[in-house]
């Protein structure tokens, strides 16, 4: 089991109802982790709109999660 | 990534270097209506260690890009007004074409890759997460 600290925005934020977590989890790749907080949380946004960031870096959905990997999902971003 | 107000004038004068004849810059404000719904404001959040390596990355390609001097960007976050500055981009170039040029991909790009969120408040009192952009 690896510990994830995730961190949400947006939309995600509202749905989670928090900005922040530490979840223990057997998801090996950010879509599979995805896929696990969407079931708790009926994320509504489907991840081919988003991008992934671990420790800060957009990533690959399907880079491999390490204990202690810093998460966050990017929803469909709205600078400017 | 700024969370107050910055001064534009400061933002400006790192610009000013003897090479540039040329100066461009681009200012985002918080508009009245969105989708013909009456806004009171705009509150910005963003994801601030990324969003700063991101709008780094976006100067950088538009030196690379365009023959400019020198480009600067900024972006708040928090709670805006209408008429508060969300966004400002300035680009100092030799001659206009390269300055004009870059200043537009800084901002197109802010747009689509940078990690910045709005979350519209209508008059109505309603809030609501703009879901992506309309160009």
């Amino acid at each position: 089991m690896l510990n994830i600290d995730l961190q949400y925005f947006a939309q995600l934020q509202d749905a989670a109802g928090r900005a922040h977590e530490i979840r223990t989890t057997s998801a090996p790749t950010a879509a599979a982790l995805y896929d696990e907080l969407r079931d708790v949380y009926s994320f509504a946004l489907e991840p081919a709109c988003m991008r992934v960031a671990i420790n800060a870096a957009f990533s690959p959905w399907e880079q491999p999660l390490r204990d202690g990997d810093h998460v966050v999902f990017i929803p469909p971003v709205t600078g400017g | 990534m700024a969370d107050a107000p910055v001064d534009i004038t400061t933002l400006r004068r790192v610009l000013l270097v003897p090479e540039a004849g040329g100066f461009c810059a681009f200012e985002g404000w918080v508009r009245q209506t969105n989708d013909g719904r009456a806004v009171a404001g705009i509150d910005y959040s963003a994801f601030v260690p990324l969003a700063r390596t991101e709008g780094q990355a976006i100067v950088q390609e538009a030196k690379q890009r365009f023959a400019i001097c020198h480009a600067t960007a900024m972006h708040r976050t928090g709670y805006l007004s209408v008429g508060e500055t969300a966004v400002w981009i300035g680009v100092a170039a030799a001659h206009r074409d390269a300055a004009f040029s870059a200043c537009r991909y800084i901002i197109d790009e802010i747009k689509q890759r940078v990690p910045i969120w709005k979350k519209e408040h209508y008059a109505t009192g309603v809030t609501e997460w703009v879901p992506c952009h309309t160009r």
